[in-house]
């Protein structure tokens, strides 16, 4: 299989195509994010930090990638 | 029981030196923000939990601009109406800062920013029993009060007026009533407008105040928090040192002995 395969996702409420064999970790770095800094959830539930490694990624997945902005 | 000397301001065992929790929205810029904390003198701030903007990257971190080293962060639940929304907000709020308080917010009217008291007093018993440390933001009612207490509230957070409003503490009455059976911590949040509003408060007895607002839309943030810091602890030693009782009429000062005849 050609590691250019890519699977379709949505991503913050946009859909967006990343490689078949993409994982959480690799997803956050791709996007140059702080990673101590962000929170993700993988269909509504939380994927803990220790484990985006190990979460791959499933074609229609839909990701959620948040941080703190200012609030009261 | 220990005596707290040096009066610090505890909840679910944290000490605080400072009594004033204060806001990172609505400033101007981070570097005013930043300055207007420092002045404040805080040592806890409420963030938002909100979505990366993947398409402008070119914003620079709020988390850059505080200083962790002193200053705990509080995630909120800001924008969420339904307890389902605020238990997902602070879960993602848990993972990004990986501190498990919360300012608990669960919002019931959009026009007033009133909280829906059933749906905050159901998220607080759901939050609680996954561990966490609840701090809800709620109305200046005695009953719900005592209810987010019974189901786990490490701290209750009566309005003092509605949010952003500036209007300062609505009902004194209500908040003393909430003084006299809360064993949690009652911090002020919300509707305070100026130093006075702080002071007064602080001088009913409450266990510290949290605004936004206040200082960061004031025309000068940063001498506002100042403003802030000195009312809060005003408010606090004079809340300790016991005021006098109020008469109708005069009671002299100087002695009438001695007077020239």
């Amino acid at each position: 299989m050609p590691e250019t395969d890519q699977i379709e996702i949505t991503l913050n409420g946009e859909s967006r195509q990343v490689p078949a064999n993409c994982t959480v970790q690799k997803l956050v770095e791709g996007l140059k994010l702080p990673s101590g800094q962000v929170a993700v959830e993988v269909n509504r539930s939380i994927a803990r930090r220790s484990s985006w490694p190990q979460t791959c990624i499933q074609d229609g997945d839909s990701i959620e990638i948040v941080h703190f902005v200012g609030g009261g | 029981m220990l005596e707290n000397q040096n009066d610090a301001l505890i909840i679910a065992g944290k000490e605080f030196h400072s009594r004033l929790i204060v806001g990172t929205g609505k400033y101007e810029t981070l570097e005013v923000m930043r300055q207007a904390h420092q002045a404040s003198g805080t040592e806890l701030v409420t963030v938002a939990v909100r979505r990366v903007d993947l398409s402008d990257r070119s914003q620079q971190s709020l988390l850059s601009c505080i200083d962790r080293d002193r200053i705990m962060l509080l995630p909120n639940t800001a924008g969420c109406y339904t307890a389902e929304e605020a238990i997902r907000y602070a879960r993602l709020g848990r993972e990004a800062g990986l501190s498990n308080w919360v300012k608990l917010e669960v919002i019931g009217d959009e026009k007033t920013l009133f909280p829906d008291n059933q749906e905050l007093i159901l998220a607080t018993r759901t939050l609680v029993q996954e561990g966490f440390v609840v701090l809800p933001y709620t109305n200046d009612d005695p009953v719900v009060c005592k209810k987010l207490e019974e189901v786990g509230a490490a701290a209750v957070m009566p309005l003092g007026a509605p949010i952003g409003s500036g209007l300062g503490i609505q009902n004194p009455n209500n908040i003393r009533i909430i003084l006299e059976q809360a064993k949690v911590p009652v911090i002020v949040d919300a509707g305070v407008g100026t130093a006075s509003d702080a002071a007064i408060a602080m001088e009913l007895g409450v266990d510290g105040v949290l605004m936004n607002t206040g200082i960061a839309s004031a025309q000068d943030p940063v001498r506002m928090a100042r403003a802030m810091k000195l009312a809060v602890e005003c408010g606090r030693l004079a809340y300790r040192a016991g005021r006098i009782p109020k008469k109708l009429y005069a009671a002299a000062s100087s002695p009438l002995e001695g007077m020239l005849v």
